[in-house]
């Protein structure tokens, strides 16, 4: 066994009283944390709050079964979490769960049914050229550079542009500076050396000069001038409209967020590259040029040509023709300009990136080529009132519970319950304020299995103070008084809860590993309470008992305290001398 | 209490007591007839798998639509084109089960199924699941289980000893063969919630093991020192004087499942808290009796077999059949606890201490069984 302290108790035993202030201070510190964060209830989960709960999985391309892996996942993430989000609720989340799943959760009052479309259907990235831009809404409205209006004789898509612009010049003050910034990327060529004279590229650029473009009615044009006068990017239900669903053999107007955080308006011309024909993408810090973080690319052997078109056509032009515009979803994320045409087949975009928006460009431009889609595998819709009626169920069923554990902890260990009791409320208490923690911090939210969890915990929970107790009681039946009684059962006590407690939170932990969706929260309370049984058994329920073991009522052996040693069956003093006949054991060996 | 205590302190003391290491070729025929029956049903009648594990749709109307469970059968079978089940449950509200639909149609099932019953189409409740959704569950479950088995045994195999952890192994297996033929056996509806509780009984039922192996491991800890008691023997009594506690860990587990089932039940009719309580109901109560009729026993059963714990054995028989023969019947008398809590030594202690150092080689020996006793000065133990 592992050694009770034989002889004197340990010292910890001999001041109950820090664990219990200790206990106390813990407490009274995190309920007055939770206040003062605000978040005085646990975040429901979709279940109990209503609203929409979708999972999907990822599934390869075939022969890319690898393409499933923690990068691409969180890439994904991140673009639906853009996607769902832009339809102007905020309060939308997804993340990843298990290795192949994602779960969306959408509260109520949100449009559910868009929301699932938006996630359900693969993300178009496109690239296209920029036809002509501007700062959007605000007072400081900055006017496309100047540039703009002398490039529009060069093309016949620039009548769309021209107009744009001469439209925005009149309504706003010229700022130069405008363009600058929102230029100050720019495309190379990743690998110098493998850069193709110019020449033939432009000249194959100029012969087929923005064909579609060319082709547009004036009738949609005009059209596309409206819209772009009237596009104000800084209001989130515009954007979350402008530009969606626009053919890719169209021009369109989009909005996006310039480096200096401004929203800026676009009209873009058809798209000539689209997603899928970039390979991969990523950040890099080059060290070479001193230009910091950049994004390179790498395209398909179809997407090196036609991005080497694009940049041949673009480089010629003034900006901010020279530009083109990624758009995802259709926002533009970046807005590149092009010094010259590139057609190695890969491509860097410098600019003053911080290293997190070169990652970020970078997981937007490589979603396209990911090879994963996502198929709906379950989608859970709770309406307000079915929430509010499980979050009820589960409360009621807890108190039942909890009241049932109350009344036999009463009735079996009678005066000891004034030890289990508060016990299991401090446990409770714990667990609540613990819940309300979690929310904002790890983004925790307490659904149906979780509450289940809870309510199953009470009797793991209440499971160790009858080990404890137990092992009181057979001290007490070897013919001990409580005090030493008290001390000698705690070291044996302790160590089964501890093995058992173990066991019960590697379920819990294997389970919230390995599991998905709701299991996972089953899991989590699970392995909190169990926990937070130790805690409380260690720094509350055992410092209670020795202090009350001093008292009378419990040291003698009161009738109602649930330690009469007459009514356990304690050897009595005198039949020891005489052994009349004889339990046993080597037991307590 | 007083009942139930003294009875505790008679099992405690071994005065009583149930054989359960004796008897138990009689609990693993009883075992192994529950498992063969719980293979067969699942062979024969295999487990009714819920909605998520085909595919479909389940909606849950709002309470007390007026549209009864045929109309609104037929509603739903006209909307969707396939088999619909349709429960009332118990707060009036309808629960319809759609099997084999993909989830994209479901919007437009859905919005049809509101029309036809006159009630908001946001107002309905609604649970897709791909075909593929229950058994990515299932997997996960069985992946889990398989890692928290091999972790466990490794545990246990280090915290006690490898036929430990053998037996809780076993243990645990019957306990979820017992429950998903319960399952088969009734046709109780397995759904992610009942996987749920499933994975939970888990951790459940080797915590009561645990407890009674951490007895049994204590109590046995000198075993080779004396010569009165077989591994069985004690293993009995560790059993016995756990028996109150498990028991009551039993009863207080179970007591907040059985509130969890009577409102998942009874109030809400159907769904995850129903389902979750169902199993652990089920799993707990299978797993209170295999630890105490399979796990330990079995642990006996193997500890026997060591040549150590066999030599043992003979010593023991050995004495009692001499004691027999002498006419002496053996009695099982208590071997000296040897040592005094300070706190606990009456004040008339003046006698020798016994020292910390001899307790265990003295304590558990024949010739120290007298000692101390008829002290004058009242050093009992």
């Amino acid at each position: 066994m592992a050694a009770p302290k034989r002889g004197r108790s340990g010292s910890a035993q001999s001041k109950p009283w820090r664990p219990l202030g200790f206990i106390l201070i813990a407490i009274v510190a995190l309920t007055g944390g939770m206040f003062a964060s605000g978040h005085n209830t646990p975040r429901l989960g979709i279940d109990l709050a209503g609203g929409t709960s979708i999972t999907l999985r990822a599934v390869a391309e075939p022969g890319q079964e690898s393409a499933i892996n923690k990068t691409n996942m969180d890439t994904a993430v991140d673009i639906m979490n853009r996607r769902v989000n832009g339809l102007g609720v905020s309060e939308a989340e997804v993340q990843t769960q298990g290795n192949k799943n994602i779960i969306v959760n959408i509260p109520k009052g949100t449009n559910s049914k868009e929301a699932r479309q938006q996630v359900g259907t693969t993300a178009k990235l496109y690239f296209r050229p920029v036809l002509a831009t501007e700062v959007s809404g605000g007072a400081a409205t900055a006017t496309p550079s100047p540039s703009a209006s002398s490039s529009a004789s060069d093309k016949a898509t620039d009548k769309a542009t021209d107009k744009a612009t001469d439209k925005s010049t009149s309504s706003s003050s010229a700022t130069p500076s405008a363009t600058a910034t929102s230029q100050g990327r720019a495309v190379t060529d990743a690998l110098k050396a493998d850069a193709t004279p110019s020449a033939s590229a432009s000249s194959k650029a100029s012969s087929s000069a923005s064909p579609s473009a060319s082709s547009s009615s004036d009738d949609s044009t005009s059209k596309l001038q409206a819209q772009y006068a009237a596009l104000d990017c800084t209001k989130k239900s515009v954007r979350a409209t402008a530009g969606k669903g626009a053919k890719p053999t169209d021009s369109t107007v989009a909005c996006g967020q310039n480096s200096q955080k401004q929203w800026q308006k676009y009209i873009l011309g058809p798209a000539e590259v689209d997603g899928t024909d970039v390979k991969k993408a990523q950040a890099v810090f080059n060290t070479q040029t001193a230009a910091g973080w950049t994004v390179t690319m790498d395209f398909t052997g179809k997407g090196a040509k036609k991005f080497a078109d694009i940049t041949g056509k673009l480089a010629q032009n003034q900006s901010p023709q020279n530009q083109f515009a990624i758009v995802l979803d259709g926002e533009v994320v970046s807005d590149p300009y092009v010094k010259q045409a590139l057609t190695g087949g890969n491509a860097e975009i410098s600019g003053s990136f911080t290293q997190e928006e070169a990652q970020g460009l970078a997981n937007m431009l490589s979603y396209g080529a990911l090879p994963l889609s996502f198929k709906e595998d379950s989608v859970t819709t709770v309406t307000a009132a079915l929430g509010g009626e499980q979050l009820h169920a589960g409360l009621i069923a807890g108190a039942i519970g909890l009241a049932l554990v109350v009344l036999y902890l009463l009735v079996f260990y009678r005066g000891l319950s004034v030890i289990a009791i508060p016990s299991l409320m401090v446990s409770a208490i714990l667990t609540y304020v613990i819940m309300s923690l979690l929310g904002p911090t790890i983004g925790f939210a307490l659904n149906l299995p979780a509450v289940c969890g809870a309510i199953v915990a009470i009797g793991i929970t209440a499971d160790s103070f009858i080990v404890f107790f137990e092992r009181i009681r057979d001290e007490i039946r070897e013919g001990r008084s409580l005090r030493p009684a008290v001390e000698r059962a705690w070291p044996r006590a302790r160590r089964t809860i501890l093995v058992s407690d173990f066991v019960s939170f590697l379920a819990a932990a294997v389970l919230f590993i390995v599991t998905v969706g709701k299991v996972q929260g089953f899991a989590f309370t699970l392995g909190l309470t169990t926990v937070l049984d130790v805690v409380v058994v260690f720094l509350f329920t055992k410092p209670l008992m020795t202090i009350l073991a001093r008292r009378k009522f419990f040291a003698s052996g009161h009738k109602w305290s649930g330690l009469d040693p007459k009514a356990l069956g304690a050897k009595p003093p005198l039949r020891r001398t005489r052994r009349p006949h004889a339990p046993v054991d080597p037991k307590e060996a | 209490m007083s009942k139930i205590g003294s009875i505790g302190a008679r099992l405690h003391r071994g005065e009583v007591g149930y054989d359960f290491v004796g008897n138990r070729k009689i609990w693993y025929g009883i075992s192994i007839l529950i498992t063969i029956t719980a293979i067969l049903g699942l062979a024969v009648r295999g487990l009714n798998m819920g909605i998520e594990f085909q595919g479909g749709a389940v909606f849950t109307t709002p309470k007390h639509v007026s549209t009864s469970v045929t109309s609104a059968e037929e509603y739903a079978e006209d909307a969707s084109g396939h088999d619909a089940i349709v429960q009332k449950l118990g707060d009036g509200s309808l629960r319809i089960q759609i099997a084999g639909i993909d989830t994209d149609k479901s919007d437009a099932i859905k919005d049809k199924l509101a029309q036809e019953m006159k009630v908001d189409s946001e107002s309905i409740n609604a649970d897709l699941v791909g075909p593929s959704w229950g058994d990515q569950i299932a997997d996960k479950a069985w992946q889990g289980l398989g890692i928290f088995m091999v972790l466990v045994v490794i545990y246990l195999a280090i915290a006690f000893e490898w036929r430990m952890a053998l037996a809780a192994l076993v243990a645990l297996i019957h306990d979820i063969t017992i429950t998903t033929g319960i399952y088969a056996l009734v046709g109780f509806e397995v759904t992610p919630g009942t996987v749920i509780g499933l994975l939970t009984i888990l951790g459940y039922s080797l915590y009561d093991t645990v407890v009674v192996f951490d007895s049994l491991k204590e109590q046995t800890k000198d075993i080779t020192k004396q010569t009165r008691w077989t591994y069985s023997d004690i293993a009995n009594r560790s059993i016995n004087s756990t028996l109150v506690r498990s028991i009551n860990t039993t009863v207080v587990a179970l007591l907040p499942v059985a509130g969890l089932l009577f409102i998942g039940g009874g109030f809400l009719g159907a769904g995850m808290l129903n389902d979750i309580s169902l199993s652990l109901f089920v799993g707990l109560a299978a797993g209170a009796y295999s630890s105490i009729f399979i796990a330990t026993p079995l642990v006996a059963d193997l500890k026997e077999r060591e040549p150590q714990m066999k030599a043992l054995k003979k010593r023991v028989l050995a004495k009692r059949a001499q004691a027999a023969a002498q006419g002496t019947q053996v009695q099982p008398e208590t071997v000296d606890e040897s040592y005094d809590e300070p706190e606990d030594a009456a004040p008339a202690v003046v006698g020798p201490r016994n020292q910390p150092a001899s307790r265990t080689t003295a304590r558990n020996q024949p010739s120290s069984r007298n000692r101390g006793r008829g002290r004058p000065s009242g050093k009992r133990r």
